[in-house]
């Protein structure tokens, strides 16, 4: 367990040790890092929820939520309220323990996922050596949840939402992988912070591999949105044929952890992309690199937002995609171009084009 | 082949029986696979109303569409025999909301034919201008839906932008916007607002720039067209004995609009091009009705200028009485061909009054057209075919 | 070939639509259609034809122009509108005639379709242009159209 060396952190750190057996410190330090996570990422998936409202009104020339709060900045606070205070129902003939456990299985593996980020130098819960091995590998967990909370609803539309959504993610978790192999071939290392401590000194990846990293780019871009069923490959709730999908039955909290994880789902897609194009929370050509006062995770931050916007963009331009169109794209549009990537990255790595 | 009842759906039973042939003969008993009903509708986003179509599916592939009506069934026509003839003209409002003013026109006409009654010029313009407003502020809404059926759910308030400024030259000349009313047997209510003119011309340059913008991100977006082209194709044929009419017919190649082929109104001596597409399949539908907004911008834009003037009213009698006997007039309205049959026996009351309405017709194409397809592809197809619900029940 | 091409065809169309929205996102603040509703209730200004209730209005001495001629009732396709009258004695004539007791308009079955105002003889009856008209209890919706104490204007014949 890596630890956060900030001040406050290693003092409490400390103190921590001071006062405890050490088997007892480690374990009570886990604790106060997964709740800080939780509230972290509970009250930064509410206002991602809140972006996306507003940027969706003002693509569609409305003002967005403002009445809670000012530019109602308290809006999905107050919704997270009422979906707390709403009764939990659910039909007679549900599975009751597939049904009650697939919401939780979704929200953790997307909370699981987000404790390997590295947000600045210091701020990482858990840098382990197989980093982006162990993202690819929890992400692809989370469909399970969405595969038993639609099975389990015994809803004919949840069915079908599901079992399309298990298509969907089985087959673009090949591409996500594979473009993320591309640019790991150019960094050699699977741990996060040292692949953004390589784009310190040769620039961002996508200069380093250019077309190969471009091209890598875009696919995870359309994969990733595909992971996150989000429009336009948002087949699986898609409500114009399906109601509401796979979480048609599910009401109040239930509910809101479908919804707050596919937005930490985002979010982590995004997150993603900007360590492995982008440089995670490297200053664009480092300058704020010795302002030692300067949070780095602000850069984190801005970038994340701008490819989210992008995907926010996807989402309210694009129609839909029929599940034959969205399967002929992955495998006779995105795989091969993949493959070939992937080849043209090797051989450009191999004559040492890279920037 | 007997109505599906709600039982039926709920044991599960296969009642057609072509459709059991359709299971492969050879099962395997570990992957047994089975064909189950699923109710879209009369609650369904896709649904525009309470339209309930039972769905026999495979998978995603759908077997067969059967359409269950009744779900906003009002009995107009029954109504129509107890009222008088100024007052079933409101009635017409409720029938297909989003073209009201020309189902007013139509039993307007009806009425006039039977008292051999003739409206003067401004009136004939007037009522022309405001159809076909009326139709590009249908069509406006129309492609705000069928974009958010295909999922691009902007489209939906860049429609309804367009859509509000035509409602709002309704409202400051006839006081409402949605249920007008304007028509009355023998003109109009009242006379134009004064700024009923410039509005409307402040609106054709508005939309002359937005129309293409709609093209721009909807009608050339690649995904739309994977999405509509090829899906539910309605050949010419079956388009014709179907009974179909409006952009359905006309996106199969049948040429029926009713503003062309029986002139009614001021569209005698109007120049515009049929919209007309031969390919029969969903995108079709879509150019044929982007088409007509052009056609009927063009048609506005003849008329506008030059509204004669004249009288806004033929006088008739306070209690209208049609001469014993049969009478019917057709209207081309924004979903198709709309007839009023009215059988008098001379009393103020018509004896039976008859709609023929586009919708209905249209619908009973939609099972025969989308087996086979995806549960996609019925969405988008039934996006296209733009039906409004009380327009096939009234 | 045309695979290549597809995709860059492909591509570019959804550029195009990505500009339209873009488009409006960057101009988000001005181009809002959005009507705040509540708060706007002073600037917010119907047309002058707005078909919002069915009125009589009165003049400053109490006196409207209905002569209960019941023309109304007859052409509100949905009975709407009740005409309680009574007969009285004329002051001037002193021959007898229909006056109204009371004129019920129920605004909650009205189809809003102006058949009355156009069927009064003596424009006694105008739509106001209110808009605010629910209220908690449907028994308000029914409402006495002429004031208590008024009579017909002087004069008014149909
Ligand atoms: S507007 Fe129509 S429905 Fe309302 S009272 Fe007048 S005639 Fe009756
Ligand atoms: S309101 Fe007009 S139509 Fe009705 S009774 Fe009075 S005068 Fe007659």
């Amino acid at each position: 367990m890596m630890m956060i060396p900030l001040n406050i952190t290693k003092t409490i750190h400390d103190w921590l040790y001071s006062v405890m057996p050490e088997n007892a410190a480690s374990i009570t330090e886990m604790l106060l890092i997964a709740i800080a996570y939780l509230a972290l990422f509970a009250v930064a998936g509410l206002y991602l929820v809140l972006l996306e409202r507003k940027v969706a009104a003002w693509f569609q020339l409305r003002l967005g939520p403002n009445r809670v709060g000012p530019f109602g900045l308290f809006q999905t606070m107050a919704d997270a309220l009422k979906l707390l205070s709403k009764e939990l129902t659910s039909t007679d003939k549900t599975d009751k323990f597939l049904y009650n456990l697939a919401p939780f299985f979704v929200i953790t593996t997307s909370l699981i996922a987000l404790s390997v980020f590295p947000f600045s130098k210091q701020f990482q819960a858990f840098d382990i050596n197989i980093g982006v091995f162990f993202l690819i590998a929890v992400s692809s967990i989370g469909v399970i949840g969405i595969l038993i909370g639609g099975w389990s609803s015994n809803n004919k539309y949840a069915m079908i939402g599901a079992m399309r959504s298990g298509v969907q993610t089985i087959s673009y978790e090949l591409s996500v992988g594979l473009s993320i192999i591309t640019m790991v071939l150019l960094t050699g290392t699977l741990q996060l912070s040292e692949i953004i401590e390589i784009q310190r000194t040769g620039g961002w990846l996508i200069w380093q591999g250019h077309i190969p990293a471009i091209i890598a780019f875009m696919i995870f871009m359309i994969a990733g949105t595909a992971e996150t069923n989000r429009a336009p490959f948002d087949l699986v709730e898609a409500e114009s044929e399906l109601g509401a999908g796979f979480h048609t039955e599910y009401s109040g909290m239930k509910f809101a952890y479908f919804f707050l994880a596919e937005f930490i789902n985002m979010f982590i897609i995004a997150s993603i992309a900007v360590v492995l194009f982008f440089g995670g929370w490297l200053s664009p050509f480092g300058i704020t690199e010795g302002i030692t006062w300067f949070p780095e995770v602000l850069w984190f931050l801005i970038k994340v937002l701008i490819i989210i916007f992008l995907m926010m963009w996807f989402r309210w331009t694009f129609p839909r995609l029929r599940i034959d169109q969205l399967l002929t794209l992955e495998w006779k549009y995105l795989l091969p171009i993949n493959l070939v990537n992937l080849v043209v990255m090797a051989i450009i790595i191999w004559l040492n084009l890279t920037f | 082949m007997r109505p599906i009842s709600y039982r039926d759906c709920e044991r599960n039973i296969t009642l057609e029986p072509g459709t059991q042939n359709m299971k492969p003969e050879t099962i395997n008993n570990n992957f047994k696979t089975e064909e189950y009903f699923v109710n879209m509708g009369p609650q369904h986003p896709a649904a525009h109303g309470v339209l309930r179509l039972i769905l026999t599916i495979d998978g995603e592939i759908i077997k067969n569409v059967e359409p269950d009506l009744g779900y906003i069934h009002r009995s107009i026509e029954k109504m129509c025999e107890r009222d008088s003839y100024q007052q079933i003209v409101h009635l017409t409002d409720r029938m297909d909301y989003l073209s009201s003013h020309i189902n007013n026109e139509a039993v307007c006409l009806t009425v006039e034919k039977a008292l051999e009654i003739e409206v003067s010029e401004r009136v004939k313009v007037i009522r022309t201008i405001i159809s076909e407003l009326t139709r590009i502020a249908s069509h406006c809404l129309w492609w705000g839906v069928m974009g958010m059926d295909v999922g691009a759910l902007t489209t939906y308030f860049y429609g309804f932008r367009d859509r509000e400024m035509i409602n709002d030259i309704f409202e400051e000349t006839c006081g409402a916007r949605l249920t007008m009313n304007y028509n009355i047997p023998g003109g109009l209510m009242f006379d134009i607002h004064p700024n009923f003119v410039k509005r409307t011309k402040d609106f054709i340059t508005h939309f002359k720039t937005k129309l293409p913008e709609y093209d721009r991100l909807l009608t050339g977006n690649v995904i739309f067209q994977k999405r509509t082209k090829g899906v539910g194709v309605l050949t010419k044929e079956d388009a014709i004995s179907f009974g179909t009419s409006g952009p359905v017919a006309r996106g199969s190649g049948f040429a029926n609009d009713v503003r062309k082929r029986h002139h009614y109104s001021a569209y005698d001596r109007v120049d515009f091009k049929e919209a007309l597409f031969t390919e029969g399949d969903s995108f079709a539908r879509y150019q044929v009705r982007i088409m007509e907004m052009w056609e009927a911008m063009k048609i506005i834009e003849q008329l506008i200028d030059t509204i004669p003037e004249g009288d806004i009213k033929t006088p008739t009698n306070a209690v209208i009485k049609l001469p014993k006997g049969e009478y019917y007039q057709r209207v081309e309205t924004a979903r198709g061909e709309l007839g009023v049959y009215i059988n008098s026996t001379g009393t103020k009351n018509p004896y039976r009054l008859k709609f023929r309405s586009p919708g209905f017709s249209n619908l009973s194409v939609l099972d025969h057209i989308t087996k086979g397809a995806k549960i996609g592809d019925l969405v988008a197809t039934m996006a296209s075919f733009d039906f409004v619900i009380p327009d096939i029940d009234r | 070939m045309s695979y290549f091409s597809d995709i860059y065809n492909g591509i570019k169309t959804l550029l195009t639509g990505m500009s339209v929205t873009g488009k409006y996102f960057i101009h988000a603040r001005k181009g809002s259609l959005t009507q705040q509703y509540p708060d706007n209730r002073e600037t917010l200004k119907m047309f002058d034809r707005f078909r919002g209730e069915v009125v009589m209005p009165h003049d400053e001495n109490n006196e409207h122009r209905c002569t209960g001629c019941q023309k109304c009732e007859i052409a509100c396709p949905n009975g709407t509108i009740e005409i309680i009258w009574d007969r009285g004695i004329d002051e001037e004539t002193g021959k007898k005639k229909k006056k109204i007791d009371k004129h019920i308009y129920h605004l909650g079955m009205c189809t809003m379709c102006g058949l009355c105002i156009e069927a009064c003889p003596t424009d006694a009856i105008v739509w106001a242009q209110n808009y605010e008209n629910s209220v908690y209890d449907r028994t308000k919706l029914s409402k006495v159209l002429n004031q208590p104490g008024s009579k017909v204007k002087a004069g008014i014949e149909d």
